[in-house]
């Protein structure tokens, strides 16, 4: 998500499941919804069947996805920014981009600093020792009034529409066909297809998932992919949008509610080492608008963080000690898994939860995470079944061979309830929160993660008032008003997050009291910087009103007939069901395509289909953007300093690259992502191309979800045993058929699987020399109701994103052989 | 007068329509006749969400058992919930067989532990699984919690203790969560959404 917020202000899927049916062209690149999200992907069927939608599919593999679409073009694994910078390119170079639309609503007229630069393959401020940039220089160019200096003419050669072309004018179809092995045919294809959706009335849709982030540049593919968006102004549109199409079925709320290293709940974030000052804490966190008339949403930042604290710290948290700034722990650097997996290696860990996770699968190299584990003192797992990490001093022979007497680790494995045994709202991919109920009890003694949680913390607390101990404070001072404190309710738990008034609260102009203290709020409008209010998660209130749960709100009716239904459960932000849908009006505040009009200006107010992501009462002539989160009120082609390795995408290769080379450049500093964190030991372990010359991506399947699925008995009859694919021509290459058992090596360690020969991969021309490309399903291990497999992850590198740090699992390099 | 399931169709089949024997008083006893109860119909439904992808197909979990002392009850059946705007009743693969998900023999029952250097679990009490792990938080908290940094400043933080929590558990416990182990200090604290 650290690639959509910087372009558009909130990093998550900007439309919704049903919505996918409105599109014109739907766009699926670095996923294959057909397998992974099966119900969902019934809509872009929905769509090619009644909105005459083409279909284009751009993968590795011919996937189902790509069984059904209108244009299929391949591609090699982890160019999808060579992809799409070339895209970008054929736009800007034949103007086939919606004018109307970048020139108000994005910062195509912003002028940069002249400090900002790039040059063969590396921007202004590179230090190669750090492997990081001093991002100083790049941003806007500021007026003595304080206000971004702009040029509507966008002749200025620092304007950023110049500089955008200039930088993906090498972008070429040539220079595509060459990094990403894709026929220039196809490529062009592609882009007149995408082209078409540069209209007032035509949409495209892009759906991606973890094919697009498990890179060390994933967040730089994504933000490629928003830039084109917003070149054809699908952004806030029905039918349109970036839509991040998520893994797991929380794993947006999780995110909302920041259980993160850095964040806090509704992406606030904690405080650095530096920042030792509440008032510059919360200063840096509420920017001013850098254009005239822009609401600039995050100067609301205060009143969430103290509404916040008053939540967790109750009456702890007063204004003379800042609303207990110093109970927040302070960030010295990213603790990402990957950093604290390898403090683990290197023994700086003592002690780790593994709440409903599973690490020992879910990271890259197993030899180094199974390493890891066996030098902490503790490990508590936490989960409804009992998985490899809970099991990873236990030898399974070649599946995971260790020696149980030599591993000093302590284990605690905690039995939880699965989703059918507990009560709450889960947030899907379109960002609609919706509640469920509980339908029998747990196994035996299993709790609900509530409880353990509970259990853990209130016997944590009463250690620390018997005993004392390290700064107590904010364990002994953290709310707990729940009505079985061993066993905090969903139910209070949502209301918590939701927020309350804790004193009457009255409205400042007639003085008239709109909220009983005690009294759940509607919205955080009603949020106050003053202790007044308290609120577990700004992002979520309106969820649990005084009026009750609007996650459980099951009215499905359809109104407008675009898939919106408002009534059914509650989207964030205030049931806004399609993020910007200002931009879906033009600037006089008219609808773009009147067929399918979110939002416009009634004369008085916005009014609309969707709840009006905007603010209601700003008259079309004040000129407010509808990116109301960006200081700027526009969305950003230039990210300014907000990504780590540049402005503006730039095709690196994978750091197992099955070239060597860059071809986009000549410095072999920028052969790979130059900003991306590797630690030591970790670059030592990259393979190269001369002992493991095939690229190797992973996937899932779809009668399989992660590693959960090998525990119910259908999924492992449906798949029982792991497996391999390759193309007919490597496996020519290799003398292997169908059936045969196959070793894959790459650097890090080796599995064993059938292999599966297959039409769906082939061999692709890059840079002169033929690629071949060898898929590895990720579905098996040693604990299973399934034939035990080998875990994928035993062969993947161990370097992320050099924003996000997840992982480069789609891109590496092995070697495959017949046994 | 009585006759067999078996003996009616073969006077059925005699000849004589099936009604007109009915009205004749040829009739197999009630019992017989009725077809095998639908076992749905005298289950619980429960509307829940599935736990597998981010469509968040709407289900109705069929459950049988009442609530009386020591009946446990136990989910029988699974399908798409038809009023879910999203999924309108369908399922994928995965979701329709969470039934086996939800009763999978590798479910855990017990709180356990294994010793250092052993090779095998041992069953332990709640108590004693909440004791001991507070008591190893606390220890490691007391000794590795950073105050204040080399400069000086206040940071009040724990880096020797990590928490990977779940992105499919849901808002309630992520967010009861998240209280918790900030309110400790920790910062080594992620979910899935890094992969």
């Amino acid at each position: 998500m650290a690639s959509l917020a910087p372009t558009f202000g909130r990093g998550a899927m900007t439309n919704h499941w049903v919505d996918i049916k409105n599109a014109d062209v739907v766009l699926v690149m670095g996923g294959n919804a057909a397998e992974a999200h099966p119900c969902g992907f019934k809509w872009v069927i929905e769509a090619k069947k009644h909105n005459k939608a083409k279909l284009v599919v751009v993968d590795p593999r011919f996937t189902r996805t790509a069984s059904v679409a209108d244009l299929y073009a391949p591609i090699r694994t982890g160019t999808d920014i060579t992809f799409l910078g070339g895209v970008i390119n054929y736009l800007l170079s034949r103007d086939k981009i919606q004018h109307e639309y970048v020139k108000a609503y994005t910062d195509f007229s912003f002028l940069v600093n002249d400090d900002y630069g790039f040059e063969n393959g590396i921007f202004s401020g590179y230090d190669p020792e750090k492997r990081s940039y001093d991002k100083t220089g790049w941003d806007y160019v500021k007026g003595e009034d304080g206000y971004v200096k702009t040029d509507p003419t966008l002749q200025n050669p620092r304007c950023v529409y110049q500089l955008m072309k200039q930088h993906y004018n090498r972008y070429t179809p040539e220079m595509v066909e060459k990094i990403c092995g894709t026929p220039q045919a196809a490529f062009l294809q592609v882009c007149e297809i995408m082209a078409s959706t540069a209209t007032r009335n035509r949409a495209m849709t892009i759906l991606y998932a973890l094919g697009w982030t498990q890179h060390s540049y994933g967040s730089q593919i994504i933000r490629t992919g928003a830039m084109v968006q917003l070149l054809l102004g699908n952004i806030g549109i029905a039918g349109g949008g970036v839509n991040a199409l998520r893994g797991h079925s929380n794993i947006q709320g999780l995110t909302d509610l920041g259980l993160m290293s850095n964040l806090l709940p509704g992406y606030m974030t904690l405080p650095g080492d530096k920042e030792t000052d509440y008032r510059a804490y919360i200063d840096k966190r509420a920017p001013k608008p850098m254009r005239p008339n822009q609401l600039s949403y995050w100067q609301n930042y205060e009143k969430f963080h103290v509404s916040l604290m008053k939540a967790w710290f109750g009456d702890a948290a007063t204004q003379a000690n800042d609303w207990a700034f110093d109970y927040l722990p302070k960030l010295d650097t990213l603790h990402d898994v990957l950093r604290v997996f390898d403090d683990m290696y290197q023994g700086k860990m003592t002690g780790y939860f593994c709440q409903g996770f599973n690490p020992l699968a879910s990271f890259p190299n197993k030899a180094k995470l199974g390493a890891a584990l066996a030098k902490l003192k503790y490990l508590v797992v936490i989960d409804p079944l009992a998985t490899e990490t809970s099991e990873f001093w236990k030898n399974f022979g070649e599946f995971n061979d260790v020696n149980p007497a030599e591993i000093q680790t302590t284990v605690f494995r905690l039995p939880s309830t699965c989703f059918a045994e507990e009560d709450g709202a889960l947030v899907n991919s379109g960002r609609c929160l919706q509640w469920h109920w509980k339908g029998a009890e747990p196994p035996a003694e299993a709790r609900p993660d509530q409880a353990i949680m509970a259990g853990i913390f209130l016997r944590l607390k009463a250690m620390y008032q018997e005993k004392g101990g390290a700064f107590p404070d904010p364990i002994l001072n953290l709310t707990w008003p729940y009505r079985n404190p061993h066993e905090p309710a969903s139910d209070e738990l949502a209301r918590e997050y939701n927020g309350k008034a804790l004193v009457d609260l009255s409205d400042p102009k007639d003085g008239r009291v709109f909220r009983k203290a005690g009294e759940q709020l509607d919205s955080f409008a009603q949020l106050r910087a003053d202790g007044s209010t308290s609120c577990g998660c700004w992002l979520f209130s309106g969820s649990w009103t005084q009026a009750g749960n609007n996650m459980a709100r099951r009215d499905n009716s359809d109104p407008w007939g675009n898939g919106q239904t408002l009534n059914w459960a509650w989207a964030w932000p205030v049931n806004r069901r399609i993020l910007y849908n200002r931009a879906s009006a033009d600037v006089n505040g008219q609808p773009f395509n009147p067929e399918k009009k979110q939002i416009w200006w009634d004369g008085r107010v916005w009014t609309g289909t969707d709840v009006p992501d905007f603010s209601l009462t700003s008259h079309p002539s004040d000129g407010m953007g509808p990116f109301i989160m960006n200081p700027e009120g526009v969305a950003r082609f230039f990210a300014r300093g907000m990504m780590a390795e540049g402005p503006f995408p730039e095709h690196y290769e994978p750091f197992e690259t099955p070239i060597g080379v860059n071809p986009m450049n000549t410095n072999p500093k920028a052969v790979s992502n130059p900003a991306a964190r590797v630690f030591k030991g970790d670059m030592e372990v990259f393979g190269k191309a001369q002992d493991f010359p095939y690229a190797a991506t992973t996937y899932r399947l779809t009668e399989h979800f992660h590693y959960w699925t090998k525990h119910t008995r259908i999924s492992s009859i449906l798949q029982p045993e792991q497996f391999v694919e390759i193309g007919e021509d490597l496996a020519k290459e290799k003398g292997i058929v169908t059936g045969d058992k196959v070793r894959v090596r790459s650097n890090r360690g080796h599995i064993k699987a059938v292999a599966v020969v297959t039409k769906r991969l082939k061999g692709l021309m890059i840079n002169g020399q033929k690629v071949h490309h060898v898929g590895i399903p990720i579905h098996w291990g040693f604990k299973s109701v399934a034939r035990q497999g080998f875990l994928s992850n035993t062969l993947t590198p161990f370097v992320g994103d050099a924003n996000t740090q997840t992982p480069e699992f789609k891109s590496f390099l092995v070697n495959i052989e017949k046994i | 007068m009585k006759v067999t399931r078996r003996q009616f169709f073969k006077i059925s089949t005699a000849g004589l329509g099936g009604s007109s024997i009915a009205l004749m008083g040829f009739s197999p006893t009630a019992a017989l006749a009725e077809v095998r109860t639908f076992k749905l119909a005298r289950a619980t439904e429960t509307r829940n969400t599935c736990p597998y992808c981010s469509v968040a197909c709407g289900l109705l979990l069929y459950s049988v058992g009442d609530s009386s002392q020591n009946v446990r009850s136990r989910i029988i059946h699974i399908e798409g919930d038809p009023d879910n705007p999203v999924n309108r009743g369908s399922l994928c693969p995965k979701g329709a067989g969470l039934l086996d998900f939800i009763h999978s023999p590798n479910r855990l029952h017990y709180p356990e532990v294994r010793e250092p250097g052993s090779n095998a679990w041992k069953r332990i009490s709640w108590e004693e699984a909440f004791e001991r792990v507070a008591t190893l938080m606390k220890e490691d908290r007391d000794a590795n919690f950073i105050t204040r940094n080399d400069d000086g400043v206040t940071v009040n933080r724990w880096l020797s203790t990590g928490f990977l929590a779940a992105s499919a558990s849901s808002n309630e416990t992520g967010y009861l969560t998240h209280k918790v182990v900030r309110s400790t200090g920790m910062i080594a604290f992620d979910n899935q959404a890094r992969v």
